[in-house]
């Protein structure tokens, strides 16, 4: 048994960060950059399975790293490392000004404009130090709850693969040369359950469940999480085909948020701008029923998906991307927004290295007000889906076909699991088609959607 | 062990430090320790609108300890070198322990080095300018294939990893592994329609393999011929039918539909559907499957896996008959089992685990003209997006991006991208004919396990599996050859 950990002596911590940004874009302005950008990132991260009540692994470690744009007029190159020795970060600041020599002048390259940077204020409910305030046997003593309760729960529960505790924090300081300087911290747990459920004849179902929260203390019981993973995992016991055909097709919440990510994905200014995406050009079109209303907003207060600023400077805002099945907004970054002569929604992804890309704040489709037992009630003969395998949606052409599992819905009530099935359509007819919409939305990570209702999909099996 | 190598150069490290580190991550009793040094250096390039849009390099290095006690991993790393960092991350790694201290194993054993991927000049360090070349030249191939072709973005990747294990049995091994990757993607439009196409490889090689053996030109021609293509695909067929798997890339069926199901650690903890099936028929007569760590300059290819094991060519199937698994070194202790070296991690931040290398399909008999000839209704699939494998049910999917309908003998129109979904355990005794036309990819494949990214390869012959469930959206009035 684990007594203690070895205290965490982490002189990562240290206060510098800023300064360590703030010091790399004045040796790039030095070198001869007309504009320069560094983000720091830090973190620590910890997790623990313990598999038929015995700890399997057990990983604890902090790390860090730096990354630097430059600008030389219109060309741009990026460069990261994760030594922070003087000698090294001289070395990764050279090497970015050497290697913007061989880009191209874009027009539309460079950092945002002064006036545009800045940062929410207040305190966003981001940061708990409580996630790492449990002691080591404490942390696989929730991973242990969380599976035993998924054990303990129906004997056709036999094996598992594992409970689990994760915890992590992160620290991302931003600073540009226009003396934008910026920090925040985040911190993040969650309890899982892997539990594996056997038929008599030896078939087997996995499924899971999860809690997730940024503070301990708004982590839900591992013993509520080990429950609900072994009645995920209970009820695709005996699954079978379905047979083909045309049918209505019922989305999970935890599937549902990859329907909605398929908007993101069409709205996001870097499919948009070439030309990519089955949504391009159609700003101020019906995509969608006037049932849906889809939301991203990076400034909730406590949010996976809120930050004070995005990876370019620019503070977080609430944009409203489709309302009443009208696209009202893309998504953008600088780059993207100067592409397509709009302005960035603050919607910046930036990494160590490379140009930003496009990222969620709280990204989600607006909830109805049907129970999703009112939904499955109303269908004759259909498909609860539960799980997608693949990634089959063709974004430029909108065709959508996925493999999947789930239930057999037959007089509006759950009859069998069904399983090695495919699921078949187009993105831009999918969206007209949501005929229902849930009341149950929750946040499981930056992107949500609550159970929705799909007609006319082709269910592919026998 | 050489004194050129790498970490002892360039950090100053010794044989009786690795010693002492290893000391302290067995102080709290515990059967097995291992470190890994790892520095990677990478580059990054992309023309998009005919401009070179973004360049990047990075250098990221570290050191992982990992303690086994037995079926306990603990694992800590750090980013930072120095002894004191390793020595912490040594000593929480050793926590997961509860034993008195061990005595450590001194004398490190290097086994006699390979070399896969013999290379002079990694392309991490050959000039910018030729790497920019070679995307401007993929721009310009594709631009001119046809004049639908209005959007391209070629990138280009490459790193150098030198890596370095030394673990408590007396393990020690060093690599330096490059890797290089090409990647063209197009857009295709009509006043109507848009389609994509892409098209990529690579593998262990120097810059020069994209100068000589596969040119910007061969990758840039290829993603533009399947966009132009998929602009007039037809909808997809739904339901079962006999389905035609082109030789090549098409052979992530393997990886998916088996080669997950025959990792180690899920069969060491019966949760995959194939525990317990050795010696049993998992395939039909015609199919012989291998997992080779062993060929030269493959993307999937390594000298050693990330704990010092050697690869090897591992035979999985056997006409049919299911022999062995892919193993690291705690499943070959646990399971009593031959270390088949397939012991491999994403970074000195990731525990190791069984991970496939390059699988594939031995050849046939059959010609491919025969195998299409046979199929009276059904679906000729030739290039695929990703798959994916629940390894607990078997159900695995994978997703075709150019295929097309089989009419009486002779394939016919393209037809829009599918998925097609199947059961590992039983697919295979499905495969009643196995082209003499093994291919292997050409370099693109990453796969993703617990989070963690690893290079691979796959390949098959061409191959016709009698039923499979071909996910399409054409209705079954309309798709009347259905069943």
């Amino acid at each position: 048994m684990l007594e203690t950990l070895v205290e965490t002596d982490n002189p990562k911590s240290a206060t510098d960060l800023r300064e360590r940004a703030q010091d790399v874009v004045r040796q790039a302005m030095a070198g001869g950059a007309t504009a320069a950008e560094c983000v720091v990132r830090e973190g620590d991260e910890f997790s623990t399975v313990v598999r038929l009540g015995q700890v399997e692994t057990l990983k604890e470690s902090g790390s860090r790293a730096i990354g630097v744009r430059v600008f030389f007029g219109q060309r741009a190159a990026s460069t990261y490392s994760s030594d922070f020795s003087s000698a090294g970060i001289g070395r990764m600041v050279r090497s970015a000004l050497e290697l913007s020599k061989v880009t191209s002048e874009d027009p539309f390259g460079g950092i945002p404009e002064a006036a545009q940077l800045g940062a929410l204020t207040g305190d966003l409910d981001l940061y708990y130090e409580d996630v790492y305030s449990l002691s080591g046997p404490e942390r696989i003593e929730y991973a242990r709850r969380a599976e035993k309760a998924a054990l303990d729960y129906d004997p056709r529960i036999k094996n598992s693969e594992g409970g689990s505790f994760d915890a992590a924090t992160g620290h991302k300081v931003l600073a540009n040369s226009h003396g934008f300087v910026g920090e925040y911290r985040r911190s993040y747990c969650s309890v899982s359950a892997v539990p594996i459920a056997m038929t008599e004849d030896g078939g087997m179902q996995r499924d899971f469940w999860f809690s997730v929260a940024r503070s301990l203390g708004k982590l839900e019981a591992p013993e509520k999480v080990g429950v609900i993973a072994a009645q995920r995992t209970l009820r695709r016991l005996g699954g079978r085909k379905c047979k083909t055909a045309q049918m209505p097709v019922v989305f999970d919440p935890m599937v549902s948020s990859s329907l909605l990510s398929h908007i993101f994905e069409g709205v996001n200014g870097d499919s948009v701008y070439r030309g990519a995406s089955f949504l391009a050009g159609k700003l101020g079109e019906k995509i969608a029923g006037v049932n849906v209303n889809v939301i991203d907003d990076g400034t909730l207060v406590g949010g996976f998906g809120t930050s004070p600023f995005d990876g370019e400077g620019i503070p977080t805002r609430r944009t409203v991307v489709v309302e009443n099945g009208v696209l009202k907004s893309y998504l953008l970054n600088t780059y993207t927004a100067k592409k397509l002569g709009m302005q960035t929604t603050g919607n910046a992804a930036r990494g160590l290295a490379g140009t930003p890309g496009i990222g969620p704040g709280n990204y989600f489709l607006q909830p109805g007000t049907k129970t999703p037992q009112e939904i499955i009630g109303g269908i004759k003969e259909g498909l609860y889906v539960t799980e997608f395998l693949g990634h089959g949606a063709n974004l430029v052409t909108g065709d959508y076909s996925r493999g999947a599992s789930g239930m057999w819905i037959s007089g509006g009530e759950f009859a069998y699991p069904v399983e090695e099935i495919t699921v078949a359509g187009n993105l831009k007819e999918m969206f007209f088609n949501i005929s229902e919409i849930g009341n149950d939305l929750e946040f499981r990570g930056s992107m949500a959607a609550p159970t929705v209702r799909v007609d006319g999909l082709i269910v592919g099996g026998e | 062990m050489t004194q050129t190598s790498f970490f002892f150069q360039h950090y100053g490290l010794t044989e009786q430090d690795l010693e002492k580190y290893l000391s302290a991550a067995l102080s709290a009793g515990g059967d097995y320790a291992d470190l890994y040094f790892e520095y990677l250096t990478s580059t990054s390039l992309m023309v998009d609108e005919s401009m070179v849009k973004s360049a990047s390099q990075g250098i990221s290095a570290g050191c992982g300890v990992r303690v086994i006690s037995g079926e306990r991993t603990g694992y800590a790393y750090t980013d930072d070198l120095s002894p004191a960092r390793i020595l912490h991350a040594a000593r929480t790694a050793a926590l997961i322990a509860s034993a008195p201290a061990k005595t450590q194993v001194v004398g490190f054993q290097q086994k006699p080095a390979r070399s896969l991927y013999p290379i002079v000049v990694p392309s991490v360090d050959a000039e910018i300018t030729a790497k920019v070349e070679l995307l401007m030249r993929a721009d310009a191939s594709a631009r001119g294939y046809d004049p639908r072709i209005k959007e391209v973005r070629a990138s280009y990747a490459d790193e150098l990893r030198e890596i370095m294990v030394a673990g408590s049995d007396g393990t020690f091994a060093e690599d330096s592994q490059p890797l290089a990757r090409m990647n063209v993607a197009c857009i295709a439009k009509t006043e109507t329609n848009s389609a994509r196409g892409s098209s990529g490889g690579g593998g262990r090689v120097a810059l020069d393999f994209f100068f000589g053996e596969k040119t910007p030109e061969h990758f840039a021609s290829e993603a533009s011929r399947q966009a132009v293509l998929q602009l007039d695909a037809r909808e997809a067929p739904a339901g079962e039918m006999e389905v035609v798997l082109g030789p090549g890339w098409p052979g992530v069926l393997l990886h998916e539909a088996i080669g997950h199901g025959l990792e180690a650690d899920f069969n060491r903890k019966q949760t995959s559907a194939f525990a317990g099936l050795i010696g049993k028929r998992v395939a039909s007569d015609k199919c012989t499957i291998v997992d080779n760590g062993t060929m030269p300059s493959r993307r999937g290819s390594l000298n050693v896996d990330d704990e010092g094991q050697p690869t090897q060519n591992t035979v999985l199937i056997e006409k049919g008959i299911l022999k062995g698994y892919l193993s690291d070194k705690l499943s070959a202790k646990l399971m009593g089992i031959a270390d088949t070296g397939n012991g491999r991690r994403e970074s000195y931040e990731h525990i190791p685990m069984p991970r496939m290398t390059n699988t594939y399909m031995l050849a046939g008999q059959d010609a491919p003209e025969d195998i299409i000839r046979s199929v009276k209704n059904g679906v000729y699939a030739v290039n695929f997006g990703g798959g994916q494998v629940d390894i607990t049910s078997g159900k695995f999917v994978f997703s075709a991006s150019e295929a097309y309908l089989i009419e009486d003998g002779k394939v016919t129109a393209p037809i829009k991208g599918a998925t097609l979904i199947g059961n590992g355990p039983d697919v295979l005794t499905r495969v009643s004919m196995v082209g003499n036309d093994l291919q292997l990819d050409e370099g693109v494949g990453t796969c993703g396990k617990d989070g963690q990214a690893v290079p691979v390869g796959v390949g098959i012959p061409t191959l016709k599996v009698d039923r499979l469930t071909v996910g399409g959206t054409a209705k079954r009035e309309t798709g009347g050859f259905m069943q």
